[in-house]
């Protein structure tokens, strides 16, 4: 379709507008994490490290740091093994249930976080009587990071062909061996930009979090919450908030380079619903 | 039905097939893909399954490679039963229809796969694999992946992946079928050369009833999941045990049972070749013994290069499709409409029994 050149120039400064709108206050946290003056007047009064230093001191932080970084880690691996299998299953075998099945698993990401939350934190205190800790955030949040992994995996193989792997078994090679030297190579980007979704959707929960977390522990966006209005802590907010915005762009910008639309309409809504 | 079962040429001495089946039966849901299937295919036999689609051919041949499991019935290869043995544990190889070449594989690593799952050292396979492509003319394209080759180099990959596992019966599912009428007829030469030369049992699936005919030792020729005939080309083509037979391969002029009692006062349905009808323009019928003519009236002609295909009305009897090969005395149009003679020799007509084995 053929644009008017006036169509052309409305659609260009709305589409500024928009992602001025969603990018400057971003950029603010990040020129705000090294303005000098205390109570963030504009325009900067000059330019200090000194809150990242704090940053970088304050144990509070690094446990935070640490927490969060642990919980994704393991929640992304969980997620990677149960994504891949359930995929493998319902991509490549017929069986009774399958179509609820799929439903089921791809649910929990169209969930309002504070519904898994409650529901979790229920099942965890008085059904189980598990004490609440990072484990149970971890398990909270495979249940819906995996379906970003799953996401990715089953639209790869729906591209590739089941006759590769009938191929290896053809050639004399055995249902390992196939997966190793066949079925894995073919997913292993799509593993990745899964991976790297789950970790990212893990790395900033909040909500899912509040509720499954271990009285004592802190995960970074649990931190900033608690810190947000102690006057004194918010140009260490600042700081932190930067380091959330990187740690969770870089993995979502990597894995679109990785995987095509797949990703992009996954990855879209897994954000979308989780805020 | 002179054949039935594929034993055969009794050569008198008891020589185990390369493969038998027996009573091989595969049931999708509420479908009957393949019924009752006994088969038995000879040691170095170039094989083709022939039947339209739907027919069972390919079930049969995912059967024999172990991607399918049989409802019932066995299949049995060098005499050993392998009915339930997963495809790994088969010695038979197949050439896929996609190829189904690993993408993410170089050309000398595709080759080697069934090397390297085996065990066999790197560098030794690699050598075998090299060798392998040379001799389908691939050797120097080593390092490429599937995706930069032209389909009919695919299916010489395809090909040099199975061979060099040295099975001992190669499958083959339509392979030609991606490859432009040029290329096909170059690969069926080859692929006939490359079974003799090697001297394993090929078993081809087709749809295509020219390729069969042109390459096949022996056809079976297959229609709703069971096998109509089991013969020679020639036997097929020139003695077809049933009307599909007649029908599926080649074109046939085929006379019921009621036209054949008016023209030989035999109650059974009978099919004659097009190349086997000679039409007199003239009218006037054959005298000579043992030959059988009919008045009809002309209704199309179609140049086909080689000859034209004359189509006439014969009165009281079927349309018959003649082909003629000298030059028609008038142009198409002229012809059409015009009262002819159709005559044939006795002996090229084959009484067609109501249902093949």
């Amino acid at each position: 379709m053929r644009l008017s050149r006036s169509a052309k120039v409305v659609l260009g400064v709305i589409t500024v507008l928009v992602l001025l709108f969603i990018y400057v206050p971003l950029m603010l946290v990040v020129v705000n994490s090294f303005n000098a003056d205390r109570t963030f007047g504009w325009p900067p009064k000059g330019f200090t490290l000194e809150w990242w230093g704090k940053a970088f001191d304050s144990p509070g932080v690094r446990d935070a740091v640490l927490s969060s970084v642990w919980v994704a880690v393991v929640a992304t691996i969980i997620s990677l093994v149960l994504g891949t299998l359930l995929a493998l299953s319902l991509q490549r075998y017929k069986f009774f249930g399958r179509d609820v099945i799929s439903l089921l698993v791809i649910l929990p990401i169209a969930l309002p976080g504070v519904v898994t939350g409650i529901a979790l934190n229920n099942m965890f205190t008085t059904i189980l009587g598990v004490p609440l800790s990072l484990w149970t955030v971890v398990i909270a949040h495979a249940t819906f990071c995996m379906v970003t992994v799953f996401n990715n995996v089953i639209a790869r193989l729906r591209r590739t062909s089941p006759g590769l792997e009938e191929a290896s078994a053809d050639l004399g090679a055995g249902v390992f061996t196939t997966f190793n030297l066949v079925t894995f190579p073919q997913l292993r980007s799509a593993l990745l930009a899964g991976g790297l979704l789950a970790f990212a959707l893990s790395f900033d929960e909040i909500i899912v979090t509040t509720f499954t977390i271990g009285a004592g522990e802190t995960t970074l966006p649990i931190w900033i919450l608690q810190n947000l209005f102690r006057p004194n802590q918010a140009p260490v907010v600042n700081v932190v908030a930067v380091v959330l915005i990187v740690v969770s762009i870089v993995p979502i910008w990597l894995a679109q380079k990785l995987s095509g639309d797949s990703v992009r309409v996954s990855g879209a809504r897994a954000k979308a619903d989780e805020r | 039905m002179t054949e039935t079962l594929a034993a055969g040429t009794s050569t008198g001495t008891e020589e185990i097939p390369a493969i038998r089946l027996r009573k091989l039966t595969k049931v999708f849901g509420d479908t009957v893909a393949v019924n009752g299937v006994d088969l038995d295919i000879r040691h170095g036999e170039f094989f083709s399954m022939l039947g339209p689609s739907g027919s069972g051919k390919t079930t049969v041949l995912r059967l024999i490679a172990g991607f399918e499991l049989p409802t019932s019935g066995s299949i049995e290869l060098e005499g050993k039963d392998v009915t339930g043995m997963a495809p790994f544990q088969r010695d038979v190889n197949t050439v896929f229809q996609d190829y189904a070449l690993f993408p993410h594989m170089s050309l000398v690593d595709n080759v080697a796969y069934g090397l390297r799952v085996r065990g066999m050292p790197g560098n030794q396979r690699r050598e075998r694999a090299r060798d392998a492509l040379d001799r389908v003319q691939l050797g120097k394209f080593l390092g490429r992946k599937p995706a930069q080759l032209s389909g009919g180099q695919r299916q010489r990959v395809a090909l040099a992946r199975a061979l060099v596992v040295e099975p001992k019966v190669l499958l083959l599912d339509e392979p030609l079928g991606a490859l432009d009428l040029k290329l096909r007829q170059q690969m069926q030469v080859e692929l006939k050369e490359l079974q003799r030369s090697l001297g394993i049992t090929f078993i081809f699936v087709t749809h295509d009833q020219e390729e069969a005919l042109t390459m096949s030792d022996r056809i079976g020729v297959f229609n709703n999941g069971g096998i109509e005939q089991i013969g020679t080309a020639h036997e097929i083509y020139e003695r077809p045990g049933g009307i599909f037979v007649a029908n599926f391969v080649g074109t046939s002029n085929i006379f019921d049972a009621g036209q054949a009692q008016s023209v030989y006062g035999r109650a059974e349905p009978f099919c004659i070749r097009p190349e086997r009808l000679r039409v007199a323009w003239t009218g006037e019928p054959e005298h000579r013994p043992g030959t059988t003519s009919r008045p009809g009236t002309v209704t199309s002609s179609v140049y086909v290069g080689h000859a034209t295909q004359v189509r006439v009305q014969l009165d009281g009897g079927p349309a018959v499709v003649a082909l003629v090969p000298e030059k028609l005395p008038g142009r198409d149009a002229e012809l059409v409409n015009r009262p002819v003679t159709v005559s044939w020799d006795d002996d090229a007509v084959v009484w067609l029994p109501a249902r093949g084995t």
